[in-house]
């Protein structure tokens, strides 16, 4: 066992630490392009702690029947984190993986995460403090059993759920009765690697049997006794107001209560979720738009060279100014609006009654839910208490989530508990969108084939300057300094730092509809547009795609090294080449998000016309892998997100609204277009678990627009993929 | 108006409009969760069910139409009281993340297998055409073809 880190050493255990120092502290140094950068370099490369409770006793709860429950401040939205989790508690506490149950803490209980779960964020920033916790609570276990048994401390051995004594033992449960005055230990003693019995074993999921089973896990299967539906209308269209309002009898309809409106909106309230959506869509209204958009205006708007500009990298020269002779090479690229479109629409149960509020619902940000609840309702936080659930489907979607503080209003009105859903219309029209980009990508290529310089110039919409995870009053501050979108330049940065000239800036426009994180924010488009553009480098100077890529990359960075390694395990597990067998052809792409490196190989073919990926590869160094089987279905399910992302997804906006409205029209990955065979291979090339659950999202767009051109000869420069 | 069917074996009547969609009737008149709502318009497959054997996608299935039909939730998939060698294959493959969809998978495959019980990939392609936003399909892929084995061998 090796001791906790203790004083300045210490890890985060018992202290909520520094609350994102780093960008507050650069922020009073305003206006200066260095400390920004470092900023932008920081969040691309660092692990952020978390933030958050971390005393044992509100994430341990030990029953007298022996249930070892475990309060999770993170929600389980498909990751995994769960089982990671039950895992890394089990493995401290000395008690079986399976007998551990893990729960989502609601805010009641005073275990409170002060962010929100994201960013790939909740094992790396938990490993340390909960396996401290867990220990921390063995400890405090194993002290009050010596007592109970009258036996020094030393002599007690903690197994399984036991306190063994030398004559006598009790169960966790025996322990814990009857004793109230628990001392909770400065420096727990944690187990080392070589001891672990579950930490970085293959652990079936804990959710598997519910999740199997259907069982009534989500938020959209919440019921309060009592409960009325409420149904609400917004306007369609983007940058619009409604006037004219005409009921239309919807207020007279079977089951209807009543018909609320407000400034922001109409509640129809009914007995049920069909008579309250049926009546919302009998209302007539007419619509006021603001400024007309379209695909085309909006093209127009996010675009190099339109809305404030920052400098992001900024190393050795400008194509420009470099004097050696050579050809530039640009090429324009461009993504579209993407829905999150997670199964599970938004919603919530809300129960106002008596001064306390519950709201039970999906949603990545527990306590800023509970904040915005109890301003709305002019509460003290105290009053309301937030059951999160499980969500079906995260994504960012629901790092936003003001449904809550809709239906706690509205049940506050009306005297009953209110469950408020959207319909997929909704969820389509309102969503917080992954927003548009437009990239420039230009480089200097010698004679010899050798890259002078590379150039990355976008645009892109919002990810994180409008979003809930900011405080209101912060966001005018934070785009004020920053000037770049932390979220967007995700995976912008050219990450070949061998070369002696690399720039990147970073357009930024606002939108007139909601943009926000979805899953890895700016990753997916920024690396389809810079390592389309590497391939298309690689095969204009007649070169290899993964040498080429190696030669830019510097080994004696420990950073860069393992970029590296990921490259050259894809490359040689896939069997890479440059040929085409059999209409077959591969495509390799690489990138780096959070610190954790991912390169894929996509096999692929095309059939009438349509784009076939039959094949991935890929190579992920997470660190520490805590449940190396989840992180590989992590990797599959970025690689099916991604595949629908880069080859089918997109929003457009039509007569002011944005279309399509459903799955079907939004075109999605299905079965039929999942490859076949993914083969994951996982490399540990850190101690300590980094991020799992995003960066796997980076290289497959450009992966299989880099095959497609090695079909067809044509360089591909939107997502989706299409073949002209 | 009032309708009577059999729903995982237990005999019901609901009073209700007969154009309300199935799906609703399911999950908050009867109570049962597993049926999810997706979509409301047939195009995610959530909401499957089987109606006398045959996979149906409740959302877009008028309650009217239920009267003295047999239908199976996920809660009453079983196999003659045992698991249901779908709900085995997909737990020993570890399928779910978030787990939305993955009850009307788990029914549109078991539906299938009783029509095709070996089904080709070419014919799980066809047949299968539920969505996943959290892209499970390699998993469930395996998933199906070990369920196809676990039901020929028990047959
Ligand atoms: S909810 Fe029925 S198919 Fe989507
Ligand atoms: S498991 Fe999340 S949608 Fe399929």
């Amino acid at each position: 066992m090796s001791k906790a880190k203790d004083k300045k050493g210490r890890r985060r255990f018992l202290k909520v630490s520094g609350v994102g120092a780093g960008v507050l502290v650069g922020g009073l140094i305003v206006g200066c392009n260095p400390i920004r950068r470092t900023i932008f370099t920081r969040a691309e490369k660092t692990i952020p702690p978390y933030i958050g409770k971390t005393e044992p006793m509100l994430w341990f709860q030990i029953t007298p029947d022996n249930k070892y429950i475990l309060h999770s401040s993170k929600v389980e939205m498909g990751q995994g984190t769960f089982t990671g989790l039950a895992q890394i508690a089990a493995e401290e506490l000395g008690v079986n993986v399976e007998d551990v149950e893990v729960v989502h803490a609601q805010t009641d209980t005073g275990n409170i995460d002060a962010f929100a779960t994201g960013g790939s964020l909740s094992i790396a920033g938990l490993y340390n403090p909960l396996r401290e916790m867990g220990a921390a609570m063995r400890e405090m276990l194993q002290a009050k059993a010596a007592e109970k048994l009258g036996v020094p401390v030393g002599d007690v051995k903690m197994e399984n759920g036991n306190a063994i004594g030398p004559n006598k033992s009790l169960t966790y449960g025996e322990v814990v009765i009857d004793v109230n005055d628990w001392k909770v230990p400065k420096r727990p003693s944690i187990k080392e690697r070589k001891d672990f019995k579950y930490i970085g074993k293959d652990i079936p999921r804990v959710d598997l049997v519910e999740k199997v089973n259907g069982a009534p896990i989500f938020g959209i299967d919440a019921e309060m006794e009592g409960m009325v539906y409420a149904s609400l209308l917004k306007p369609a269209a983007i940058d619009a107001s409604i006037k004219n309002i005409d009921l239309n009898g919807a207020d007279t309809m079977a089951g209807v209560e009543q018909v609320i409106i407000r400034d922001e909106y109409i509640a129809v309230v009914a007995s049920s979720y069909i008579e309250a959506t049926q009546a919302r869509r009998m209302i007539r209204y007419e619509v006021e738009i603001n400024k007309a958009w379209d695909t085309k205006t909006l093209e127009e708007h996010i675009k190099v060279g339109k809305g404030t500009k920052q400098v992001v990298q900024k190393e050795g020269k400008r194509i420009e100014d470099i004097s050696e002779s050579g050809k530039v090479v640009e090429i324009e690229f461009h993504s579209p609006i993407g829905a999150h479109a997670q199964m599970e629409p938004n919603g919530a149960v809300a129960s106002v009654k008596d001064g306390k509020a519950t709201v039970i619902l999906s949603t990545q940000v527990v306590s800023i839910t509970r904040d915005e609840v109890a301003k709305a309702l002019g509460f003290s936080k105290k009053d309301v208490n937030i059951i999160p659930t499980f969500l079906g489907g995260g994504f960012g979607r629901r790092l936003h989530t003001p449904l809550a503080v809709h239906a706690a209003l509205l049940s506050q009105e009306i005297g009953k508990p209110v469950k408020c859903f959207m319909d997929r219309k909704q969820e389509f029209q309102n969503d917080t969108f992954r927003p548009p980009t437009h990239h420039v990508m230009k480089a200097k290529v010698s004679q010899e084939g050798k890259i002078l310089g590379l150039e990355h110039i976008f645009a892109s919409g919002n990810v994180m300057f409008e979003s809930a995870l900011i405080p209101p009053f912060a966001h005018g501050f934070m785009e004020g300094f920053l000037r770049a979108d932390i979220g967007s330049i995700r995976g912008g940065s050219i990450m070949y730092q061998k070369l002696a000239n690399y720039h990147t800036a970073y357009y930024h426009n606002k939108l007139p509809f909601a943009t926000s994180f979805w899953r890895s924010l700016g990753l997916l488009a920024n690396t389809f547009a810079i390592e389309s553009f590497i391939d298309e480098l690689a095969l204009s100077v007649n070169g290899d795609p993964v040498t080429m890529r190696l030669e830019m990359l510097d080994s004696s960075d420990s950073h860069q090294k393992r970029i590296m390694e990921v490259i050259k395990t894809v490359a040689q597990k896939a069997g890479y080449t440059n040929e085409v067998v059999n209409g077959r052809a591969m495509g390799l792409a690489a990138s780096i998000d959070a610190g954790s490196p991912c390169a894929q190989v996509a096999e692929v073919s095309i059939e009438n016309n349509q784009i076939m990926v039959h094949k991935v590869t890929c190579a992920f160094d997470c660190g520490f892998a805590i449940n190396p089987d989840q992180v590989k279905a992590q990797v599959e399910g970025c690689i099916n997100m991604g595949i629908s992302a880069a080859m089918f997804e997109k929003m457009d906006i039509v007569n002011n609204e944005l279309q399509p409205i459903n799955y079907g029209a939004y075109r999605m990955a299905m079965m039929k277009h999942s490859p076949k065979e993914i083969d994951t291979i996982l490399i540990e090339g850190m101690a300590e678990p980094g991020p799992v659950g995003e960066p796997p999202l980076g290289p497959i767009g450009a992966a299989i627009a880099n095959a497609v051109r090695r079909i067809t000869g044509q360089r591909i420069t939107r997502m989706p993929l299409e073949i002209s | 108006m009032k309708i009577t069917f059999s729903i995982n074996g237990k005999q019901v009547s609901v009073d209700t409009n007969g154009e309300a969609p199935l799906l609703w009737v399911i999950r908050d008149t009867l109570n049962l969760k597993g049926t999810k709502f997706g979509c409301g318009k047939a195009a995610c497959g959530a909401c499957t069910i089987h109606v006398d054997g045959k996979a149906v996608r409740s959302c877009s299935f008028a309650t009217k139409y239920a009267e003295g039909t047999e239908i199976t939730t996920i809660e009453g998939l079983s196999s003659g009281g045992q698991k249901h060698p779908v709900k085995q294959a997909w737990e020993d493959e570890i399928v779910p993340q978030c787990g939305y969809c993955q009850p009307g998978f788990i029914m549109a495959t078991a539906a299938m297998l009783t029509e095709i019980p070996n089904p080709t990939d070419q014919e799980i392609d066809d047949n299968i055409i539920n969505i996943c936003r959290c892209g499970t399909y390699y998993r469930m892929r395996k998933a199906i073809h070990r369920a196809a084995d676990l039901k020929n061998q028990n047959s």
